[in-house]
Order: C-alpha cells, then sequence, then structure tokens
C-alpha cells in the first residue's frame, strides 16, 4: 500500500513539478491539508510579491501530505493531525510538528423560524450526536433555549462522509467531554457514527444541512460565516455559552497555553477561559531538523518565520484564528532549532 | 412462425460473432498486412496487461489489511478506522443494491425507448430523441449528483417515497424522514445509465436484417409479434451485453452516488434508509487515510469491486450462452 501510494504521489508531484517549472522555477514544495488550503494560497501568493521565492502546495489531504514528506518529495507536509509515533519513526530523523494555522468549527443548524440563538451543551450534542435525543422538542433542548419556540421536528444528524481535520477536532471534543463517546466512536478523521448521514466535504454537509428542515452538523467556521449559516453557541469548560468567532477560538488557544507541550502535539478542544469557545484546533506544518540542502533549508526557515509574523496577522481576513502572541514566540523558538 | 425463426436465425447475421483469437486464420497478403496485425494485437494485449497489473497492484496493496482481518472482512458490517476493524459487507450491500435497482428502473425503459426508434417511431423523431439520448451521456457525474442532492432527494421525500411506503411498503419502504437513500441513489443511477443501454441496444434493434420483420408481417404478425419474434428473440445476447454494460457503470460510478445514498455503512432491508457504496468509501476516505491497515482496506474494497464485476459479467455470459445455443434446434 505504501510504496502504491508513494507512487501516485510521486507520480502527483511529477507532474505538478513539471508544471510548475515551466513556469518559474520552485523552491519550495508543500503538500497535505485541504483546510489550510485558502490560507496557504493566500499566504504563499503574497510571500512570492514580497519575497520573490515560489512555495509549491498541493492540498491533497493530510495524509497524502504526510506520505509525501516521508517520501521527501516535499520540502514540508501540512496536516491537520500531528505525527504519530510511527510517523516520526518514519521520517528518517528528528520533526518538528509547527501549528501555523488555528480554525473552529460550528455546530450549524437548520430549525424553521431559527436563525440564531440556539444554545447547546456538550452533553446534549453528544447525545443528539449518539441518537439518544431524536426530536428538536426533547426537554433537554427546551430547557437550554427558553426564548426559542422549538418545533416538533426530527432531527437529522449530518456528518462529513470524507475523512477530515474537521471530524477529527469535533470528535476530539465529543471524546473530551463523553466518555461513553470517547468509548465507543472515538476521536479521528474518520469515525465509525452511530447516527446520521455523511456529506462529502464542508460543502456537503452544509448542502444537506440547508435542503432538509431539522438537520443538524458540523462545518468550518470560515465556511459557515461565509455562506451565512446559523451557528450554535456551545457551554464551554467555564460555563458560559460561546458562539464561534475567531476571537472565541484564539481566546480558546490562549486558555490552552499553559497545557501546550514542547513538541506542540495536542488537540485544544474544550479549553479553559471563560471567551473560549470549545471545537476548535491546530493544524501543523511538518519538517525535519535536519535539512540535507542549506539553501532550502534557509528558504523554509525564512518562510515559516514569515508565515508566523506576517502570516499570522492575516489569518482572520478568511476566518482563520491567529495564534496567540506567547504561542507565536514558542514557535518561533522551535523553528530555530532547524539546521541547514 | 417457429420453422421461420430457426431458420432465419440459424442463417441470420445476428448470430453471436464467433470468438477472435490473436492469431487468427484469415489469409495474409503481404508485410502490410502482418505489420497491421502485430500493431492491433499488441493494443489488445496491453488491455490484458493493464487489467492484470491493476488486479496484481491492487491484491499487493491490500496485503496488511488482508493479514489484519482476514475473510473476516468479507464477512464483518463494522467500518471503524479508529478500532482498525474493516469489514466490507455495508458497502458490498449498497453497492449491489443501488446498481440492481438501477437497472431494474433503467432496464424495461432503456430497451422500450429503443424498440420506439428502431421499430415504431417516425423517423423525422429518430434523430432528435437519439440526440438527447446523446447529451444525457454526457453530463459528468457530479452533475448528476448536485441535481440528485438538491433537487431529486427533496422531490423523493416529498413525493416518491411515502407512494412507495403506501404501495409496497415493509420491510423494504419503510418511512424516514429524509431522502437520502439506497433508493434515490438507483433511481439517479437508472438515469445515468439508461443512455448506455439505449445506445447499444438500439445499434444491436437496427442489426437485425429487414428481411426478418418483413417475412414476420408476410405471415400476419401483429407488430407486437414480430418485435418480440423477429428483433426481440435475435438480439438477446446483445440487450444482455448493454445491460451488462450498464451495469458496470452503475457499480462503478462514485461521484454522483455518494451525493445522493447517505454515506451511512449500514445493511438494512429498507431502502429508504441512507446507506455507502464501495466506491463512495474509497473516494471519501482515501485521501486523507492514514495507517497502513486502512489504506489496505481501501485497496482491498477496491479489488472486491474488481471482483465482483467480473463474476457479474461472466455470469451474464454463462446466462446468454445457456439461453441462446439451442436456437438452431429448438
Amino acid at each position: 500500500m505504501k510504496n502504491f501510494k508513494k507512487a501516485i504521489l510521486a507520480g502527483v508531484a511529477g507532474v505538478v513539478l513539471m508544471g510548475a517549472s515551466m513556469a518559474h522555477a520552485v523552491d519550495l514544495n508543500g503538500a497535505g491539508s485541504t483546510f489550510d488550503n485558502p490560507i496557504f494560497q493566500k499566504w504563499f501568493h503574497e510571500y512570492y510579491t514580497a519575497n520573490s521565492t515560489q512555495v509549491n502546495y498541493q492540498s491533497i489531504g493530510s495524509g497524502g501530505g504526510i506520505q509525501q514528506w516521508l517520501a521527501k518529495t516535499v520540502d514540508f507536509g501540512a496536516t491537520d493531525a500531528f505525527l504519530t509515533d510511527d510517523e516520526t519513526q518514519k521520517a528518517g530523523g528528528p520533526a518538528l510538528n509547527l501549528p501555523v494555522v488555528l480554525g473552529a468549527v460550528c455546530v450549524s443548524y437548520n430549525i424553521p423560524g431559527i436563525d440564531s440563538g440556539l444554545k447547546l451543551t456538550p452533553k446534549v450534542l453528544v447525545d443528539i450526536y449518539m441518537g439518544k435525543i431524536l426530536n428538536w422538542n426533547d426537554p433537554a433542548i427546551v430547557e437550554l433555549n427558553p426564548d426559542l419556540t422549538l418545533p416538533n421536528l426530527v432531527i437529522n444528524v449530518v456528518r462529513r462522509s470524507d475523512g477530515s481535520g474537521t471530524t477529527n477536532i469535533f470528535t476530539s471534543y465529543l471524546s473530551k467531554v463523553s466518555t461513553a463517546w470517547a468509548t465507543s466512536a472515538g476521536w479521528g478523521k474518520s469515525v465509525n457514527f452511530p447516527v446520521g448521514v455523511g456529506g462529502k466535504g464542508n460543502e456537503g454537509v452544509a448542502g444537506i444541512i440547508r435542503q432538509y428542515p431539522g438537520s443538524i452538523g458540523y462545518v468550518e467556521l470560515a465556511y459557515a460565516v461565509q455562506n451565512k449559516m446559523a451557528f450554535a453557541a456551545l457551554k464551554n469548560k467555564a460555563g458560559k455559552f460561546v458562539e464561534p468567532s475567531v476571537d472565541a477560538t484564539t481566546a480558546a488557544a490562549e486558555g490552552a497555553m499553559h497545557k501546550i507541550p514542547s513538541d506542540f502535539k495536542i488537540m485544544i478542544t474544550n479549553a479553559a477561559g471563560e471567551g473560549a469557545y470549545p471545537i476548535c484546533g491546530f493544524s501543523w506544518v511538518v519538517v525535519r531538523v535536519n535539512q540535507d540542502d542549506p539553501v532550502k533549508g534557509k528558504k523554509l526557515v525564512d518562510l515559516l518565520n514569515w508565515m508566523l509574523d506576517t502570516g499570522n496577522g492575516e489569518a482572520s481576513t478568511l476566518y482563520y484564528a491567529p495564534l496567540p502572541d506567547a504561542l507565536v514566540a514558542k514557535v518561533k523558538d522551535a523553528v530555530a532549532t532547524i539546521k541547514f | 412462425m417457429n420453422a421461420l425463426n430457426e431458420q432465419e436465425v440459424d442463417g441470420g447475421a445476428v448470430k453471436p460473432a464467433l470468438p477472435f483469437f490473436l492469431f487468427g486464420k484469415f489469409k495474409e497478403v503481404g508485410f502490410g498486412d502482418k505489420l497491421f496485425r502485430g500493431i492491433t494485437g499488441f493494443f489488445a494485449f496491453l488491455i490484458l496487461v493493464l487489467a492484470l497489473m491493476t488486479f496484481l497492484a491492487l491484491w499487493v496493496n491490500s496485503g496488511p489489511c488482508f493479514k489484519a482481518m482476514g475473510w473476516k472482512f468479507l464477512i464483518s458490517s463494522e467500518w471503524d478506522p479508529i478500532q482498525q476493524k474493516f469489514g466490507a459487507v455495508p458497502f458490498v450491500y449498497g453497492t449491489l443494491v443501488s446498481s440492481f435497482l438501477a437497472l431494474l428502473i433503467a432496464t424495461p425503459l432503456g430497451l422500450g425507448i429503443s424498440l420506439f426508434l428502431t421499430e415504431l417511431a417516425p423517423l423525422n423523431l429518430r434523430t432528435p430523441v437519439a440526440f438527447v439520448v446523446d447529451i444525457l451521456a454526457a453530463i459528468p457525474s457530479v452533475v448528476y449528483g448536485l441535481w440528485g442532492m438538491f433537487v431529486l432527494a427533496p422531490i423523493m421525500q416529498a413525493y416518491i417515497d411515502p407512494v412507495m411506503v403506501k404501495v409496497i411498503g415493509g420491510p423494504f419502504f419503510v418511512t424516514t424522514s429524509i431522502g437520502l437513500s439506497f433508493f434515490t441513489a438507483g433511481v439517479i443511477l437508472s438515469i445515468m445509465i439508461l443512455p448506455t443501454i439505449i445506445v447499444i441496444s438500439r445499434e444491436v434493434f437496427e442489426a437485425v436484417p429487414n428481411v426478418y420483420r418483413e417475412s414476420a408481417k408476410a405471415l400476419g404478425a401483429t407488430d407486437w409479434e414480430t418485435i418480440q419474434l423477429s428483433v426481440l428473440k435475435p438480439s438477446k445476447p446483445g440487450v444482455v451485453g448493454a445491460v451488462m454494460l450498464g451495469l458496470g457503470r452503475a457499480l462503478g460510478e462514485t461521484m454522483a452516488v455518494t451525493m445522493v445514498i447517505g454515506n451511512m455503512a449500514q445493511v438494512t432491508p429498507n431502502l429508504l434508509a441512507p446507506g455507502h457504496s464501495m466506491a463512495s468509501v474509497i473516494a471519501n476516505e482515501f485521501t486523507e487515510a492514514t495507517g497502513d491497515v486502512y489504506l489496505a482496506a481501501l485497496s482491498e474494497i477496491g479489488l472486491l469491486l474488481m471482483v465482483i464485476t467480473l463474476v457479474l459479467n461472466i455470469a451474464a455470459h454463462l446466462l446468454v450462452w445457456f439461453t441462446t445455443r439451442n436456437y438452431g434446434r429448438a
């Protein structure tokens, strides 16, 4: 399987490289997460304009990105799930997981007559996704939302059918707030959901939600905001109901700061802090500490530092959350350990 | 009628062609012929190699999954990437159910349309209808999928599903709240394979010599009897071929099915429940699959899909062979 995937990836990379080399000399190659793609495209375009360093990023999915990076066909990988120990072993040398992108996942719904203001607790959300709460007028939901008139309407649970970082963050949250969820469906990029229908991609989930009254589903914040979808406020660890937003996401990262380990391998879902939105997470860039090529190594370090400084400041224009300053400083320390 | 039929079919042009082997027995004239045969033979050989290589690649790549799951892969309904448990049953079930539903709808419809076009339609209607059929065949499957999700599924949910529940009922049609289901997938697939069935069966019907029809008519057969005896009967192998090609397309269809089937890995007789398919699970999960066993499980699904397609094709050819071998005698 590995060889097969490698062969495919090498083929893809080959074609890409050929295409790219005809246009410009490519300086750096990256591959991976589709979640990062919108902001990476914006960043790398700006970076090229400012520094004339061409960065070619292929959004083929986190799994593929890691495979390519392990096969050394790209200079960096981007992934929504940090490297497993097994993958780190295969990297052939020390590797860094650098959080560069921070995003939120929001719970969106379609209840006729209710455009905003729905409140949910972790327990109710888990019960909905486990098929224990089946109707919108269930006492548990009504009790949380005394101001809303909830209809007698069957809940249609929607989830991602494709493996995705969004599902990874969402199920990490469900696993943290419910041991029942953690021990049954669990946490990962594709999990065995007990109920519901699957839509492919954010657009698939959003399409089903919009089409069928009674639906509830999870989509990336950027997608929900740009498409003006209704989303629920969730009760966070501090007991406050918080709506998803760029600020509430950065607040979550700040709330989790004291827990972030030196290798940055952490899911910050259900973070502490009054204003923290509970379902959010990082996306990581993976690089080798020991760079073979001094020229490329230097360019890579310059790029990473630019992403953390200039890039980070612009994240919110695309509804990604900027990393907190304290974290940026820590990540830059890690970048400084790269040898070339 | 019988005597005519027997005689005509025996000497007729629509008998299934003799198998043509690479180095057949036609007479060679010169170097050009040899070269031509060499080149085309090589092309044909490439197809075999390609199919074999695909099979081998899938076989090798599914190794880790076979090691981990063994034959349980074929009988288990559990698909849980987190627990590293993989069973193919819900996907095989979904693919077969949606594809056969599609055949059930598309075969009578497609054959009816081609019969009308070749036998009954006024000449000035044939070309425009044929043109529209070709357009249907050219619509990309993602467009069918989007249309299915936004237009067809709500219509199914609101109007057609309730009728099916009332008319046919359980266990096959039990009320569900949403139009994403095996049934909707079958309906959209039937629309997608319709052009294949129509185009090929029309060619087959047109290949029937007119003298057959004239003979039947001369003996006093009605339109229906003429079609039945002198068109449908000798066309059987070709029609089965058309249907099989349609089935092949239905089995492998990915995008449109993914968008309307609901992507829920389960086995249930209720056709109005959401299901999953083999091609869908590969398309959905391959890009983000990490771990050797997980990737191998998806490869094994691909291998299984190939084997199923092969088995169904062989079965269809056997069916044709069994039902047509007595034509000469009767």
